[in-house]
């Protein structure tokens, strides 16, 4: 390039400033340093955090195009009966075996979206947790920003020794992590990812969830028991009292939802609050006055502490108890617990959409024409945002404070919403 | 008719728990033997030692030159005042005049490096306590104090900076602009602090109560430094026995009220205000000249005699007491290291806390394992 001409400068190249040495005390230390202060104090300051929006609301944007095309996901499922029916019939099966055969694939799809959420969410965490941290988080495995992170993580906990202790109680220990896992994938059954996209359609799935649920306990009980470590015998019995503290609240909160809706079938309770008020305000549980966010406000609290997760980790609480109960595990059977920790997250994300936020529902008229099963997964997503930003921006609970959170203000409240509740349903019929 | 309880026949018994030596959040190799009943502490007893490396026996064998070395091994968070309370003591013994630049400076970099102290205790307190982002918010500043002393003298953790008679390198302008650079940039970053960590409803529910040390028994376990401050006990070396020129700065000494962990947090938190107060006060009052006595043997044998000097480290009152008898090595120095005094109550504040608090407590006195131990 020359000099000479149009008189437009050339791009000014981005110089790294050459290090300035001490000269003063002939000492060769670097007299610069390079502190970005100013993407530190203002990460939007920085060309790359903007290019990541970007790229953000591009993804988003392409996932709801996506939806739009492939459409409503039920009657692709329809379909995929017939065809099975007519391949049964074709070989002379029974009506039976197609039954078993469309149940099993139901149970290996919600088996699929517990262990598939367990990679997404820890990898997903870890981006999120870096980012409220000024950090970056994983970025060299699988290439783009890391996102093949889990799952080498998850080859390398397989090869993992997997260690017993020699004081465990060996049987015990080893049931643990399964007693663990189990429930939670069972508790997916009734789960409505969308319209008429439910595995399966129980009347009391509610009830069904919750019941599930509460079995968890049983294996972090018996893992904190079995392990021989005082530290795990102390994260299991934390466990216990706050978990089971915890189910009641959780279980209260809901009951105003179940009160207007009228039905304990999760696809029911999404449907309920389909439509707008005014045209435009979705009658999402949420909008209710004061009682839907009530509910909403202790189903999130409960819901968080029932994940154990960070402000009510106190059975896991890294700093006092090392690791609480899973401190004695490696390998597959610590990750077990993790499984459920990340698939009781996501359960309660789709919950929370499905009890507070309208299920499928679009949140705007004229949005319908994105299927429900993306709305569902957007709600629930946003929702799992939310426990990973508590999470990272929280100290934890102490166990006495924890459990008068809940006996003296979660709990009272939520009976004072029932009243509430019931006094709004009195006024309008 | 009597009833009798279903539980009579059952036996209950205490749990003995070891916290530490590898435990998460001892901060060291600090071993506390705990007796707990359910998850209230019935006995504690802290065992220390597992970091010990004798310096002041080794001090008897190394020039006085040599001895600056060890004191960086103490409390390895923040050196400086180390380097500085040594040189303080040996320079009474030698009769030394320090240079006004080399003072300046020396106060410079002691504040800078409380800064980094404080910031290193405000993380792992907030990790102590389930928050682990204030941890990486708070290093990301102290790298930068660190990146300061890198450039200054090349260390990173132990400096060797203040040396008799003086310091050992000039600052170059470079760096005075690095460390107003520096300034600008952390002050605004304390009041992230505040909202992220100190003014947070369960920080506060986890902190207020717990651990509270009456202004009498402070002072009757000899607690100095912020953990006596935060009782309310207006005691600061700074001001009681200025050294180093700090008579001449504008500082305040910041007061807690109860003694809880909170008041401790506190008073750490409104130190680095007052650090950054003076750290801008010495840059714009930066005399000139040397940066180094004149006149410094190369091996000193001062004259038989005994000195002893205080500051006020990043953890309390600093002291060393030196005995020469006219060798080129001192005949003796004894240390009277904060952290190991502050230690000393911890038996006392815990019996009858719950687990969680130990950790509470134990973080919010703040020990450095090297300086207990030494």
């Amino acid at each position: 390039m020359t000099a000479s001409g149009s008189g437009q400068a050339p791009p000014p190249k981005k110089v790294i400033p050459d290090p300035v040495f001490n000269e003063k005390n002939g000492r060769l230390l670097k007299d610069t340093r390079y502190w970005p202060t100013e993407v530190w104090a203002n990460p939007w300051a920085s060309p790359a955090y903007r290019r990541g929006a970007m790229l953000l609301i591009g993804i988003i944007g392409a996932i709801f195009a996506t939806g739009w095309m492939i459409g409503e996901l039920a009657p692709l499922g329809d379909t995929l009966y017939q065809l099975i029916a007519s391949v049964a019939s074709a070989g002379g099966l029974p009506q039976t075996a197609t039954e078993a055969t469309w149940i099993m694939i139901k149970a290996l799809i919600i088996l699929h979206v517990v262990l598939i959420n367990g990679l997404w969410a820890v990898w997903w965490e870890r981006k999120i947790s870096a980012h409220i941290q000024s950090r970056v988080g994983p970025t060299y495995a699988g290439g783009f920003h890391g996102w093949a992170q889990t799952i080498l993580d998850g080859i390398k906990l397989l090869l993992k020794e997997d260690i017993t202790p020699a004081v465990a109680d060996k049987w015990v220990h080893a049931l643990a992590p399964a007693i663990v896992v189990v429930p939670v994938i069972i508790a997916f059954a009734p789960v409505s990812f969308g319209s008429q996209l439910a595995a399966a359609d129980i009347d009391v799935g509610v009830l069904y969830i919750f019941a599930f649920a509460g079995i968890s306990v049983i294996g972090v009980v018996m893992g904190g028991w079995a392990s021989g470590n005082k530290y795990s015998l102390l994260g299991g019995l934390r466990a216990t009292a706050q978990l089971v503290s915890y189910e009641l609240p959780r279980g209260f909160s809901v009951v105003p939802v179940i009160m207007f809706s009228g039905s304990l079938d999760l696809s029911v309770i999404a449907h309920a609050q389909a439509g707008y008020w005014l045209g435009f305000i979705p009658k999402w549980f949420i909008f209710y006055p004061l009682v839907g966010q009530l509910a909403f406000i202790i189903f999130l609290i409960a819901s968080v502490a029932e994940t154990n997760r960070t402000p009510f980790d106190i059975p896991e609480a890294e700093s006092e108890l090392v690791s609480g109960f899973h401190t004695e595990y490696s390998g597959m059977k610590w990750s077990m617990f993790f499984l459920t920790e990340y698939g009781y997250v996501l359960l309660a994300c789709f919950l929370l959409a499905t009890f507070f936020l309208g299920g499928g529902a679009a949140p705007l008229p004229g949005l319908e024409i994105i299927p429900s099963w993306i709305w569902m997964l957007g709600k629930a997503m946003a929702m799992m945002f939310v426990f990973l930003w508590v999470r990272w921006t929280f100290p934890r609970f102490r166990a006495d404070q924890l459990m008068d959170f809940n006996w003296k203000f979660l709990l009272p409240w939520s009976f004072a919403n029932i009243a509430f509740a019931a006094a709004a349903l009195l006024y309008l019929s | 008719m009597t009833r009798t309880s279903p539980l009579a026949g059952v036996k209950t018994d205490t749990l003995f728990v070891n916290l530490g030596p590898q435990h998460p959040s001892t901060h060291g190799v600090l071993r506390v033997g705990l007796t707990i009943d359910g998850e209230v502490i019935t006995k504690a007893v802290p065992d220390i030692g597992y970091l010990h490396r004798g310096t002041s026996k080794l001090a008897e064998v190394r020039g006085y030159h040599h001895c600056v070395v060890l004191t960086d091994r103490w409390d390895y968070v923040s050196a400086m005042p180390n380097n500085l309370v040594f040189c303080l003591a040996a320079e009474k013994l030698m009769g030394l005049k320090i240079p006004p630049r080399a003072k300046a400076l020396r106060v410079l970099m002691c504040e800078l490096n409380r800064i980094a102290s404080h910031l290193l205790f405000f993380g792992t307190y907030g990790i102590d306590l389930g928050a682990f982002t204030p941890f990486l918010y708070a290093f990301r500043e102290r790298e930068m104090v660190l990146d300061l002393f890198e450039m200054c003298c090349g260390a990173r953790l132990t400096y060797n900076y203040i040396r008799l008679g003086g310091v050992m390198v000039d600052v170059g302008d470079n760096w005075i602009a690095k460390t107003k650079e520096f300034i600008e940039y952390f002050k605004p970053r304390l009041d992230e602090y505040d909202t992220l960590l100190t003014y947070n409803p369960i920080f506060m529910v986890r902190t207020r109560e717990v651990g509270k040390i009456a202004a009498e028994v402070a002072v009757n376990w000899g607690l100095s430094g912020p953990n006596l401050r935060g009782s309310g006990v207006n005691y600061d070396v700074r001001k009681a026995d200025p050294y180093c020129g700090y008579e001449q700065y504008d500082f305040e000494v910041p007061l807690g009220k109860s003694g809880s962990c909170w008041d401790r947090y506190f008073c750490r938190v409104s130190e680095m205000r007052q650090s950054v107060r003076l750290c801008e006060q010495v840059l714009a009052t930066l005399p000139p000249g040397e940066f180094m006595a004149m006149g410094v043997a190369k091996v000193p044998k001062p004259a038989a005699g005994e000195a002893y000097a205080h500051v006020e480290g990043a953890r309390g009152d600093l002291g060393i007491y030196l005995v020469s008898d006219g060798q080129a090595s001192p005949y003796r120095m004894h240390v009277r290291a904060p952290s190991f005094i502050n230690l000393a109550i911890l038996q006392e504040m815990l019996v009858g806390n719950k687990v969680s608090d130990v950790i509470a407590i134990l973080g919010s006195i703040d020990i450095v394992l090297g300086e207990v131990d030494r």
